[in-house]
């Protein structure tokens, strides 16, 4: 099915007698799922761009290229920077703005802008029953009611169809540079974020410390400066094109794109990553990416690593990729009083389970 | 503005729900004597006005879910309460209702640097957290103007906001996890001190939902390093509608200032003559602030001079000392003392695309001569966050409903032309009977069906939000 419409999604939903399989462009869902495809392309469109108030209207069913060429010519950009993670998946496809805001789907600049569900401003969507509900809207500021925008986001098409997002955007910045050191690891990212040089992206792979920073280029220099100053280690800087592309693997987890492994992805306080995965590794190989100021974890293992027995109470882990055989849940367990809270939500805009396989 | 009435068989048991809360409480955390309970009567919407049943001022977790219990119970409706500062009614009574007020929770649990986060009971204050944070560097990004008396509850209840959020975003931005008891007594932890949640954002949805889907009793707040400095500048205009074309230029050119504040020329000149800030006699003013180092504000305030200068105004004035620096912010936030020196008044909230400024200031100047009220505009101009302030005459016989018409179409207008009826300051009982002028039955079918999973039997909060007809219903049910 491919509504051209809500009008026509919401007769489609009512018409619906089993598990519908919401799908944007497929390059992110978690698992395989089953049930009628439902595809959201026929809802594709920028309907508002107000480059001067930050703020873009958009269907779920654009393509999330044509978001950012539209938001490139007016050098604006969307902040949370999502990971494209085609590669990670080995999927191919086109990826969809609904798809991004069904995900929450947040790159690097997380620790300093915030992630998907913070630019998002208003929805539209459909739910369960083939109401057609709107919530939030195109202002910065809004208070008007309960936050449906971010029950949504990031709920994996569990509550419903998204068919219309509305997002804060921002200006790309003048100049960004990457410090790169060699002798530092995760350790020094904590340290990094502790001091008012706002920085945009706290990462470490293979060993190496990432931390990067933006804005007009005087500031850029001065912070770069004053943070070598004030870190230990040594550390190179790489600007431009160079340094977009070190976050743009960031950002994709391209390290582990075509290797064979379960991929995890750990979200957790951040002091705790390093423990974590040194507890996991007196197990079983376990290759680590550490962004957000280890924030966020992403792990290559292989099948019998205790990853969640082992993060525990310091945060939760999503089994990304899983390999055959494995029979963990893919999102992690609830405590019983959320589960209770989100079963019930579940039942209130899907009363029928159509949307069962949304939430992997 | 109407209260559902209270009801009779709750008043009719009233002397044995105070026996009864005292049975689960230490003795001094339940007050039913009438003279001491009017102090719970109001919130900042002093307008309204209703002593509860009785009031209930618990210390702990368990205390505040053997109370919710209770009530749960004995079907007895609990309004729940920060420090009462809403502009909303937020925290209004009804005649049968218990009062539930966090504000002697207000303890520090937790500080973590490394991980930037600090813990605290919610009756804490909004500015007393920062205050637990700042030798280490450290601050709270939401900035609400009644910070030093707001408490973290309320501002989670109604995501607040501030002057400074068009940089760090307003209270669901910043607020990693909470500790919440919902009517029936449950204890939820939501979030944590980590980044996002893997399932359903349950804690994005309770933030903001005005204290209607459970009782926050304590919150992990995400902390920032404090810039090393900030500087402001005052630019005049000879229209609103210069002033809100360079608003949009600096935000369109990259420049990330942390407040863009706007006035016009009503305000500016209660301002002027309330606080005498040597403000420049004209149509628009900004005062436009910007944050980092010495030399990062001397980059970007060059660049903004650039903008200014084009768009020609009647003043550009910078600041060379903290002390002129002061004098800059000095008429803004006075504004709201300055207004009510002239009169009683009604401050709305409402918020607009910023390109819609200059139409809706046009058009709220031609409201307010047709009602006869005067209107100053007082306003976060980069997330246009409007702050109309309706001059009234409280004694005069009429003018509060004057007045609140004119305020009813103000905020119609902001809807109309794609912002919303609140920014800030939350629906509470002031706009519950507008929902309807922004969203349709099916929307407020959906947010309902929110409260309907948290709190069934509708005891919490119930007649706030949502109007009266719509969920009449479910409140009675």
């Amino acid at each position: 099915m491919r509504p051209r419409s809500e009008v026509e999604l919401s007769e489609a939903i009512r018409a619906a007698v089993g598990p519908l399989a919401i799908m944007g462009g497929g390059t992110r869902r978690l698992g395989t799922d089953a049930g009628l495809v439902l595809e959201t392309g026929g809802l594709a469109g920028v309907r508002l761009y107000e480059p001067g108030a930050l703020t873009l209207v958009a269907g779920a069913g654009t393509p999330l290229a044509e978001v950012e060429r539209l938001l490139a010519g007016e050098r604006q950009r969307l902040a949370f920077e999502p990971p494209d993670l085609r590669g990670l998946m080995g999927r191919e496809g086109v990826s969809t703005i609904g798809g991004v805001a069904a995900e929450g789907a947040s790159g690097p600049r997380r620790v300093q802008a915030g992630g998907c569900r913070d630019a998002m401003l208003g929805v539209r969507f459909v739910d369960g029953r083939g109401e057609v509900v709107k919530n939030g809207g195109r202002v910065m500021k809004n208070v008007t009611g309960y936050d449906l925008v971010k029950l949504v986001a990031g709920s994996r098409g569990a509550l419903g169809v998204i068919t219309e997002i509305s997002l804060k955007v921002q200006a790309v910045p003048e100049t960004e540079v990457t410090l790169i050191s060699e002798t530092s690891g995760p350790e020094v990212l904590q340290a990094a974020l502790r001091t008012p040089f706002d920085i945009s992206g706290a990462a470490s792979t293979k060993g190496h410390a990432l931390l990067r920073i933006e804005g007009l280029a005087g500031s850029v220099a001065y912070r770069a400066g004053a943070l070598k100053a004030t870190l230990k280690g040594d550390w190179r800087e790489v600007d431009g094109a160079e340094s977009a592309a070190i976050w743009r693997d960031v950002r994709d987890v391209a390290e582990f794109a075509g290797r064979s492994g379960a991929v995890w992805r750990l979200v957790v306080k951040p002091t705790a990553a390093e423990g974590i995965v040194a507890r996991l590794r007196a197990e079983a190989p376990v290759e680590a990416l550490y962004d957000w100021g280890g924030g966020l974890v992403w792990l290559l293992t292989d099948a019998e690593a205790q990853v969640r027995e082992t993060v525990g109470s310091d945060g939760h882990a999503t089994l990304v990729r899983a390999l055959p055989g494995m029979k963990q849940p893919l999102l992690p367990p609830e405590a019983p009083a959320v589960a209770a809270l989100t079963a019930r939500l579940r039942a209130e805009f899907d009363p029928r389970g159509l949307f069962a396989q949304g939430a992997a | 503005m109407d209260m559902p009435q209270p009801s009779r068989a709750v008043l009719s048991r009233r002397d044995q729900i105070v026996t009864g809360l005292r049975a689960l409480l230490p003795a001094d955390a339940v007050i039913n004597d009438p003279t001491e309970t009017r102090a719970y009567e109001c919130d900042a919407l002093s307008a309204y006005r209703c002593p509860p049943l009785a009031v209930v001022l618990p210390r702990t977790t368990d205390e505040v879910a053997a109370t919710l219990r209770f009530c749960h119970e004995n079907r007895v409706p609990v309004v729940p309460r920060g420090a009462g500062t809403s502009l909303s009614g937020g925290s209004m009574p009804t005649a049968d209702a218990v009062v539930l007020g966090v504000a002697r929770m207000n303890a520090v649990l937790e500080t973590d640097y490394d991980n930037r986060f600090i813990r605290v009971q919610s009756g804490r204050t909004n500015l007393s957290v920062t205050g637990a944070v700042e030798a280490e560097g450290f601050f709270y990004a939401p900035d609400p103007s009644s910070q030093l008396a707001c408490a973290i509850a309320g501002n989670v209840a109604m995501n607040s906001g501030g002057a400074h959020c068009l940089k760090y975003g307003v209270t669901t931005n910043n607020l990693l996890g909470v500790t919440m008891v919902t009517m029936d007594g449950t204890v939820v932890e939501l979030g944590g001190p980590w980044a996002e949640t893997a399932g359903l954002d349950l804690l994005g949805v309770v933030c903001g939902s005005e204290g209607q889907l459970g009782v926050v009793t304590e919150a992990t707040l995400r902390i920032l390093p404090k810039p090393e400095g900030a500087r402001p500048v005052l630019v005049g205009f000879a229209s609103n509608e210069i002033a809100g074309a360079c608003v949009s230029d600096i935000i369109k050119a990259g420049i990330l200032p942390v407040a863009i504040e706007f006035m016009d020329r009503p305000c500016i000149r209660a301002c002027e003559a309330f606080a005498r800030a040597g403000y420049p006699d004209c149509e628009a003013l900004l005062i436009i602030e910007v944050e980092g180092s010495e030399a990062e504000i001397t980059e970007q305030l060059a660049r903004i001079k650039a903008i200014a200068l084009s768009h020609d105004p009647v003043e550009f004035r910078e600041a060379a000392d903290e002390e002129q620096a002061k004098r800059i912010w000095l008429g803004r936030k006075s504004a709201f003392g300055a207004m009510g020196q002239i009169n009683d008044y009604m401050c709305l909230d409402g918020t607009i695309p910023v390109s819609a400024l200059p139409q809706v200031l046009r058009r709220i100047g031609e409201l307010s001569r047709a009602y006869g009220l005067e209107v100053g505009n007082v306003f976060h101009a980069g997330d246009g966050n409007m702050h109309p302030l309706i001059l009234y005459n409280a004694n005069t016989p009429g003018q509060l409903e004057t007045c609140e018409a004119l305020g009813a179409e103000i905020l119609k207008l902001c809807v109309e032309v794609g912002g919303c009826l609140t920014g800030e300051h939350g629906v509470g009982i002031e706009k519950r009977d507008l929902m309807g002028v922004q969203y349709d039955p099916a929307d407020l079918e959906a947010q309902m069906r929110v409260k309907d999973v948290f709190d069934p039997r509708w005891l919490l909060n119930p007649a706030k939000v949502f109007p009266l007809d719509a969920s009449a219903t479910r409140r009675t049910g």
